[in-house]
């Protein structure tokens, strides 16, 4: 398997031992203070202007997403035209990144975003377990891609990861970043309430990113720890470092758990105050999110009128 | 150019605090002018604007209250514990409610930002009168035999860093073992000790048990001086407190010093980076640098010098300095002028003595008392900026090789407050702690403070601890 | 006076920070020193106290991980909330023990006063039993005090309000969950405990008050395998060594019955200490030899 590594770091893939010392040699994390960090950030106060930004970054932000055993063409198709047009009553919002969806929706979601500059991202690699064979993996990849996804939401093996078996989950991001081909972009799910410890998310992060991926994501949003301010701080420290060490640039999304405007204004401080502006466009962030658009457009409405809006005067997805 | 991410203004409103334009000396439960009738104003140091004028206690004044302080000692040491508790609790619970408003109280008479205030001094305030307040009637259990009694009046001079936490480091283990008060705040720092009389009022404590006393470093030296005081506490600079241990010397007076620090951050190869960062910057821009155990002097070890001030610096240019009460502000104003002036002094010191001097791009305010955060590099043991405490927001960057190198820079101070040490093995941690020289050793954290925690230094930072079990003894005849 | 009829307050347990019936259905009439009817209390029913011990259980986790600090302001608040309601107090403890109005007074202003007194307690029991041992090498060694489980206990059967507090506090102070057997033939102050401690800030489950014979509740929670200790003050000498023979089966931890006359003498710290366990912790210093130190 050829490396995909950046040159600066081509050697450290080489073997599993290289890749093993390499990981384990990462700067330790101290849970408590990483985590002092993240609400000492989620303390800032941000108001009218800055909040006015906030909200129309944050919408452009949404990986909008349905990843429900009941997904219909019909709700798919509703979804995309939020994604396109948020707020009916105010052409002013911005459209979302994102819809993301299952790959037998891919092409139904891009049916329904088809002319606006929304992308179609697909979960595959057996979402949300990963528990397939490789072929399987692969084969859901291709078909997702080949349906027109812009993007391709893949979950390591967290099995493997945690057995140890580093290179194993190295070889399969790269396996599926070879399948995204150069028309989709790569996020690669950690599962981090999965992984279960910060020195476990950094290496995490730090293997995602020498196999290529394009962005780093914490969750699935099927378990019980999804996205948090400390273990998307973290992650953030982990791609302004590699980008320190290799000059590649690569987007951070934390995904499940996002569901107040509160809530999304704090992630971008983290972003704002720990790899700064670079990160501060929808190309190098993302919510992964379904009622966090909601939650915003209200708080749009109420930037722009003054009065509290009320889940009536928003669309249901 | 303006940043993408541009945070508006987000002031705390100062409507909570309702200011008089003057105050007079808090002495058994009535606010009083100075016998003399003498004055002198305070200032916000964040625009020099003047906030009140208050009463400046002289001689006579510190007899009123001692005696007031004496008079109530009889009734309120013969109180049940249990009695006294509820009184301590009360204040605990006051001050609770009452925090925003003293909160930024604080900020406008010391300068420093809100976010310090409303989430570290006002929680801790309160925290300490609830730790206290619950020894007072379970004294016989404090490992200081059956039935511990006061000493009398404790005598308290305190300094502008903290006003109202220090207010409480010394009034609350003082009136939880049964002694009376007379405290005087720091010049520069008077209003919020006034506010806490008021607080005493509410709580209907006894007149005379709390006395408060403005004025400047003479009617601090008469307090000390006064014969009917049975017991001194003391947090400001060494020099002063080497004055106070002269005064006391040859009298029954027991002594409480809590005095300067030249603290070593020590960051060693496999620290945690991205925390000790963190810890770096909270150990000497905490408060502007103006806090006795700061980390003032790091030492980091010579093979991630470059790679951690590399780290260090970029966190610097992300530091919001400006306006105190603006909830964003990381870095507020300097306390007073002449603290800005011995600040300045030392820095330019360090800089012709050949140090590097460092800042990140930073506007100051046109009014009031600003100085930049700032790092020295290629600082030896031999600089003026790593021997002599500056208090204020100065960084010296120095190195080492081994741990051992490390312990022995690190004690090599007259100074013996605090250390702290980063790095991810655990017997490092211990065996480093064991060696050094210093009352408070923090270990991959940096200025945490909790009430249940003694608190104090060896050598030249004082003697005597304050917090915890051990802060109990200082206030009995034990 | 008035000619109003009275609106009366239907009793119920208190489990899980919820105020249900009996899952039995039964209840009991209490009835003041002369006999005269106070009110229906829940019979409890072993299933009542398996579901208790349940919230226990499930509460356990948060509260002993709370912080001392947090755990002495909700205690505190305890107290805050019975100065309020005191006059109903005074009332229900004049019924249940044939008090007079001030003596019953006396009882309720010493309970509010224990609470505070254990509300006190909770960031100094480390400091009193537990510290650092000189231990002869080169390591840290570290004695802590934690509390122990689930503790059932079966309040005092005279003392209606403030032995039954004397008793609670301390078992939670610590951070220990408890399942209260009220007073058998006074469960009336107990069972109105709950609706303060419900409105406290103190989590649900944390404190679990049941009513009914304390023999039949008392004997499933003795031999219960998920109830860590049992303090036995409300029993008798003969309910006293049965319970504790069932508690031996998992080895509970058992404070036995003493005659307390006086529930209104100052407290030690024993009613704390029985339900802790003392865990020490080693890490090794590194050498502190002389020469060739290893860090």
């Amino acid at each position: 398997m050829p490396s995909t590594a950046p040159n600066a770091l081509s050697d450290v893939t080489a073997s599993d031992s290289t890749l093993r010392r390499f990981l384990h040699g990462l700067p330790g994390v101290d849970a408590v203070g990483l985590e002092a960090r993240a609400a000492s950030l989620g303390t800032r106060s941000i108001k009218t202007t800055a909040k006015a930004y906030a909200i129309d970054l944050a919408i452009s932000m949404v990986d909008l997403t349905t990843l429900e055993g009941a997904d219909t063409p019909g709700k798919v198709r509703a979804l995309g035209a939020k994604a396109v047009r948020p707020d009916p009553t105010d052409r002013t919002a911005p459209s979302t990144a994102a819809v993301c969806v299952y790959p037998d929706m891919v092409a139904t979601a891009k049916e329904a975003v088809a002319g606006s500059d929304v992308k179609v991202a697909s979960v595959a690699t057996a979402f949300p377990a990963g528990r397939a064979p490789i072929a399987v993996k692969l084969a859901d990849v291709r078909e997702a891609v080949a349906a027109g996804a812009d993007e391709i939401d893949m979950v390591i093996d967290r099995g493997a990861f945690l057995a140890g078996n580093y290179r194993k989950v190295y070889d399969e991001i790269t396996a599926v970043k070879e399948a995204c081909g150069t028309s989709a972009r790569l996020k690669v799910i950690f599962e981090t309430g999965e992984l279960s410890t910060y020195d476990n998310i950094r290496r995490a992060s730090w293997l995602g990113m020498l196999a290529g991926a394009d962005f780093i994501k914490t969750s699935t949003g099927k378990v019980a720890v999804n996205a948090t301010p400390a273990n998307t701080l973290l992650m953030l420290e982990a791609v302004r470092d590699f980008r320190d060490r290799t000059g590649v640039q690569v987007g951070v999304k934390p995904a499940g758990g996002i569901r107040t405007t509160k809530d999304a204004v704090k992630f971008l401080v983290l972003v704002n105050e720990t790899v700064g502006e670079d990160w501060l466009d929808s190309h190098w962030f993302r919510f992964g999110a379904s009622s966090l658009l909601n939650d915003l457009l209200m708080q749009r409405q109420k930037l722009a009128t003054g009065r509290y809006s009320g889940p009536d005067y928003v669309t249901v997805d | 150019m303006a940043p993408v991410f541009d945070y508006a203004p987000a002031p705390e409103s100062r409507s909570v605090v309702d200011l008089a334009p003057s105050y007079g000396l808090f002495i058994d439960g009535e606010f009083t002018e100075a016998a003399d009738g003498k004055v002198f104003k305070t200032v916000s140091p964040s625009t020099e604007e003047v906030l009140s004028e208050v009463a400046e206690a002289g001689e006579a004044d510190v007899d009123r209250a001692v005696k007031a302080a004496r008079k109530a000692f009889e009734k309120w040491s013969a109180l049940p514990g249990s009695e006294r508790a509820k009184y301590l609790f009360r204040i605990a619970r006051i001050i609770q409610e009452r925090s925003r408003e003293l909160a930024v109280l604080e900020t406008l008479d010391n300068g420093k930002p809100i976010k310090e205030t409303r989430d570290a001094d006002l929680p801790l305030v309160a925290a300490h009168f609830f730790y206290y307040a619950g020894w007072a009637d379970k004294l016989d259990h404090a490992g200081y035999g059956a039935d511990p009694r006061p000493l009398g009046v404790a005598g308290q001079v305190i300094p502008w860093n903290f006003p109202l936490l220090m207010l409480a480091w010394k009034i609350a283990p003082a009136l939880a073992t049964g002694n009376t008060v007379v405290l005087k705040p720091a010049e520069t720092t008077p209003l919020s000790a006034l506010f806490f009389a008021d607080i005493c009022r509410q709580a209907g404590l006894p007149k005379g048990v709390v006395n408060i006393l403005t004025g400047d470093g003479r009617a601090g030296a008469a307090l000390i001086a006064h014969p009917d005081v049975h017991k001194v506490a003391f947090t400001g600079s060494t020099a002063v407190g080497k004055q106070i241990a002269r005064t006391v010397a040859g009298t029954r007076k027991k002594v409480t010093l809590e005095l300067g620090g030249k603290g070593a951050n020590i960051v060693f190869d496999d620290a945690p980076i991205d925390q000790a960062v963190e810890g770096i910057v909270n150990g000497i821009f905490f408060n502007q640098g103006q806090v006795c155990c700061a980390g003032s002097r790091l030492l980091v070890q010579e093979s991630i010098h470059d790679e951690l001030l590399n780290s260090l610096k970029r966190r610097l240019t992300t530091l919001r300095l400006g306006d105190p009460l603006d909830k964003n502000t990381d870095i507020g104003a300097i306390n007073s002028a002449e603290q800005l002036a011995r600040i300045t002094a030392l820095a330019d010191q360090g800089e012709a003595e050949g140090a590097e001097r460092w800042s990140p791009a930073c506007e100051l305010p046109e009014n009031g008392y600003w100085f930049a955060p700032t790092l020295f590099t290629n600082v030896t043991q031999a600089h003026t900026v790593a021997r002599d405490e500056i208090f204020g927001p100065v960084l010296s960057v120095l190195t080492f090789r081994t741990p051992d190198e490390a312990v022995a820079k690190a004690n090599n101070t007259p100074y013996g407050l605090s250390a702290g040490i980063w790095t991810e093995k655990g017997s490092r941690i211990l065996a480093v702690a064991n060696k050094l020289r210093a009352g408070v050793i923090w270990s991959n954290t940096f200025n945490k403070f909790d009430p249940t925690s003694p608190f104090g230094g060896y050598k030249e930072s004082g003697y005597g601890r304050e917090g915890g079990r051990h802060g109990l003894e200082a206030y009995l005849d034990v | 006076m008035s000619d109003r009829l009275t609106v009366l307050k239907t009793y119920k347990l208190y489990v899980g920070g919820k105020f249900p019936r009996s899952e039995s259905g039964r209840v009991y009439e209490v009835t003041d020193s002369k006999q005269n009817w106070l009110a229906n209390a829940p019979l409890s029913s072993r299933k009542d106290a398996r579901d208790a011990v349940v919230a226990a259980r499930k509460a356990f986790g948060g509260w002993s991980g709370a912080t001392a600090y947090n755990r002495g302001q909700v205690l505190y608040r305890v107290a805050e909330m019975l100065e309020g309601r005191r006059d109903q107090y005074v009332r229900e403890v004049a019924g249940a023990e044939g008090l007079s109005k001030s003596k019953a007074g006396d009882q309720v202003d010493a309970a509010i006063d224990r609470w505070v007194w254990y509300a006190g307690w909770t960031d100094k029991i480390a400091q009193v039993v537990g510290g650092g041992n000189p231990v002869a090498g080169p390591f840290f060694n570290l004695s802590s005090p934690e509390p122990t489980g689930v503790v059932a206990v079966l309040a005092p059967q005279k003392s209606s309000f403030l032995g039954l507090v004397s008793v609670v506090a301390p078992v939670i102070a610590t951070g220990n969950t408890a399942v209260v057997i009220a007073s058998e033939k006074s469960p009336l102050p107990a069972l109105s405990l709950g609706e303060v401690l419900a409105t406290s800030d103190l989590p649900g489950g944390v404190v679990n008050i049941l009513s009914g014979r304390t023999a039949e509740i008392a004997t499933p929670l003795a031999s219960h395998q998920d109830v860590n200790a049992i303090d036995l003050a409300g029993a008798d000498e003969e309910l006293a060594k049965e319970l504790e023979i069932a508690a031996a089966d998992n080895l509970k931890r058992v404070l036995r019955p003493q005659s307390v006359d006086n529930w209104s003498a100052a407290p030690g710290t024993d009613r704390m200490t029985a339900f802790l366990e003392t865990k020490t912790v080693w890490h090794p210093t590194g050498s502190l030899g002389a020469s060739g130190s290893a860090y």
